[in-house]
């Protein structure tokens, strides 16, 4: 059972709160590092420019070890600095990496560059450099396999530094995305995001988790139940698992609930996922309800989400039942650019998006004997459907237009 | 009266340590190790070493006679060349276990059963749930070692149900890695490139040889515990990461080459078809069950344990000291290259 993991204490280069999974110093793997580094450098104050500078050496374990007692002798923790020490200063800044580049002077002075004069003029290049240390640091970590991963293979590492890196472009720039309603979402503890699904591609799904991951005030990692289609997929398999995701099955959905983690999930499937563009914000059948099964089990709330926007990014004209068989998926669009023009047909339109998230239903005063009433889950599972529903097309009504 | 305990597979590694472990515990009178392989060293006084398949009518009378009151079986095997053949591995796995489970059955002293089973029951597909618990239903592998293993714990249950008055514990446990562990996946990361399936990147667990002799050694002379239990280390270590903690350059092959680059690799390391599995979709078991009932936590957790196989068995070719430094290297030349540009621009 994974505990509700605390979160590093430091800051990012951007002053965010650092989402990493923080060890028991209250630091992530790489905020320690850096502060281990910021440790040697003033315990060497000398350090003198010319001479290259000497890293300090790694501790033996770098990474968080739940120390258990009576481990006979599996290699000793960090011999590092004393962790109580590490304050994690006005957000762990004082760092190499974590040098505010607004700074001339401390900044330039430690920079090992033979020859060059500590010149205030690097400082253009100072947020650049910022940057090239830090995505360094994470290619050695990944090189040298120094990063943790939870039981389901969720990897907070890769996503911060990668993986929503790539698709927060889509979020701010292409679709514009506007979220409303995080109050709803709880800082801690678990709880049930329910939405619906649209777009051929599950863009949604991951534009609801960025909004949670970016702009919830606990910056939320939530935990999607995907098809199983996507875990026998390369490549995607293991993004799918590294980006927080699991299984669609409800023992996967109790496990992350009783593990205090907020879980996605999209009743509609493929339902949803590929139906035509003419059915547009309809909402499919909310499949079996287990999402309320497993909500009433572990009695989180349910948070309904409703996404307008995600419907125009590709608007399937048409569905080749055949082919879509032929290779095994479960539908094969056919959209105004897809497959006319081939790749570039990939291109999603640049739809104006609103996410939406709707005040919870609490499930946890129902009592387990509600599980065994048919009629209460499909009661719950048409208030989900129904507040989704009339959510978006309040949305609708309300957006100027598609571009918008 | 001590105890007196037959201990099968006696003569590989797990066995060798826990009849040591055993033999050092002043309650256990006596221990009869059954392997019909050659001890690399002579066992300990207390030990009586019948070098015997488990086949043989000699098993039979071992059992019977000696007043045994514990029985731990490690005598299922993962590895087809070392048995000698796949054909020859499925009749000591397990007809060799429906000899040694007949012979228990008139067993008059016996109290207590301890099979040494695989997590490889539960199988490795891309619709697995996330976590492994004991009770769940999965679909019976249909090769090799898993098979073997979900066969015997059958046979095991089956006894369980005709001998009530014998405590039956099967432990199922996770891949064993350690300094001086020896199978088909050590010798995986022993290769000096490792082949994956491309695209995947499984999550795997590892148990501690250490872990191993204790939870072995607990389900022998601690108190008695009915039941099935996962043991493994805590947490998991995706294949990528083991990969790059042995320091090894992997080698991605496309999914429909895999199993012909498999039985080539096969020949050198052992492996079997549903190993080739276990490296696409992974494998993770809950070990809470094993932690409430028979109250063992791992000492080593999976990265621990796989750290201290890479640290004591590998040669690593990506080392930290060359990752620091071509960090090192790459950051100076950017500072360089910057402050060249910054002097440089403005004139």
């Amino acid at each position: 059972m994974t505990p509700p993991r605390s979160r590093c204490q430091a800051r990012t280069r951007t002053g965010d709160r650092c989402r990493n999974p923080a060890g028991p110093d209250g630091l992530c793997a790489l905020h320690r590092r850096q502060a281990e580094k910021a440790a040697a450098h003033s315990t060497r104050p000398g350090t003198r420019r010319g001479t290259p500078r000497p890293r300090p050496p790694k501790p033996a374990a770098s990474r968080p070890r739940p120390s258990k007692p009576g481990v006979s002798e599996p290699r000793p923790p960090a011999p590092g600095p004393p962790e109580g020490e590490r304050s994690p200063a006005p957000g762990g800044r004082g760092s190499a990496v974590h040098r505010p580049s607004a700074e001339p002077g401390p900044g330039s002075q430690d920079e090992p560059e033979p020859g060059s004069p500590g010149e205030p003029g690097a400082e253009p290049f100072g947020p650049f450099l910022d940057w090239a240390e830090e995505a360094l640091e994470f290619l050695g970590r990944r090189l040298l396999g120094e990063y943790e991963v939870d039981e389901f293979g969720h990897d907070p590492d890769l996503v911060e530094h990668v993986l929503a890196p790539l698709l927060r472009p889509l979020y701010k720039h292409w679709w514009r995305v506007e979220t409303r309603g995080l109050e709803h979402v709880p800082a801690s503890g678990p709880a049930l995001v329910v939405g619906n699904h649209a777009g051929t591609l599950p863009f949604d799904a991951l534009m609801v988790a960025l909004a949670l991951l970016d702009e919830h005030p606990a910056h939320r990692s939530l935990r999607m139940l995907a098809a199983d289609l996507a875990f026998d997929m390369p490549v995607v398999a293991p993004l799918a698992r590294k980006s927080g995701n699991t299984l669609a099955c409800s023992e996967d959905a109790t496990r992350l609930l009783e593990a205090g983690e907020l879980v996605g999930v999209w009743p509609e499937g493929y339902k949803g996922l590929g139906k035509p563009y003419r059915e547009r914000y309809q909402l499919q059948r909310f499949g079996r309800g287990g999402f309320v099964q497993v909500a009433l089990r572990t009695g989180s709330p349910i948070v309904p989400v409703a996404v307008v926007g995600s419907e125009e990014i590709y608007p399937m004209l048409a569905n080749l039942r055949r082919l879509a068989r032929l290779l095994g998926f479960p539908y094969f669009p056919v959209t105004p650019t897809f497959p006319a023009l081939g790749p570039l047909g990939a291109i999603p339109l640049p739809s104006k998006w609103l996410i939406e998230f709707c005040p919870p239903i609490e499930t946890a005063h129902l009592g387990p004997d509600a599980l065994l009433d048919p009629m209460v889950l499909f009661d719950l599972t048409d208030q989900v459907r129904d507040t989704i529903q009339q959510t978006v097309h309040k949305n609708l009504l309300a957006r100027r237009g598609v571009f918008g | 009266m001590g105890r007196r305990v037959l201990v099968t597979g006696a003569a590989r590694s797990t066995g060798r340590r826990l009849v040591a472990a055993l033999a050092e515990e002043p309650e256990v009178e006596q221990v009869v190790a059954v392997d019909d392989l050659e001890p690399e060293g002579p066992f300990p006084d207390k030990v009586e070493h019948l070098a015997v398949d488990l086949r043989s009518p000699a098993l039979v009378r071992a059992v019977q006679s000696a007043g045994i009151d514990t029985c731990v079986h490690l005598g299922v095997t993962a590895e087809p060349r070392a048995a000698g053949g796949r054909v020859t591995m499925k009749e000591r796995n397990v007809l060799g276990t429906m000899q040694l489970l007949a012979a228990a059955y008139h067993a008059p002293d016996l109290r207590r059963l301890v099979l040494k089973s695989t997590t490889a029951v539960y199988g490795s597909t891309a619709g697995d749930p996330a976590v492994w618990t004991e009770s769940m239903s999965h679909e019976t592998p249909r090769h090799g070692f898993g098979k073997d293993a979900i066969e015997v714990e059958d046979y095991v249950r089956s006894f369980d149900r005709r001998r009530p008055d014998v405590a039956v514990t099967v432990l199922r446990l996770a891949n064993q890695v350690g300094p001086t562990v020896d199978n088909p996946l050590t010798r995986y990361f022993e290769l000096p490139v490792c082949p994956t399936v491309l695209g995947f990147d499984p999550r795997l667990q590892f148990l501690h040889e250490e872990d191993t002799a204790e939870v072995l050694r607990r389900a022998t002379l601690g108190p008695a515990q009915r039941g099935t239990f996962n043991v493994a280390g805590d947490g998991v270590v995706l294949l990528s990461q083991a990969i790059r903690i042995a320091g090894k350059p992997p080698l991605p092959i496309p999914e429909p080459l895999v199993n012909r680059v498999a039985e080539l690799v096969g020949r050198t390391v052992d492996f079997s078809p549903e190993q080739v599995h276990f490296l696409q979709y992974g494998r993770v078991a809950d070990t809470s069950a094993a932690a409430a009932q028979l109250g063992f936590t791992s000492k080593w957790t999976s990265l621990q344990a796989f750290e201290d196989f890479a640290s004591t068995r590998l040669r690593r070719l990506v080392t930290e000291e060359r990752v620091t430094r071509l960090e090192h290297e790459a950051m100076a030349l950017l500072r360089r290259a910057t402050g060249w540009l910054t002097r440089e621009l403005p004139r």
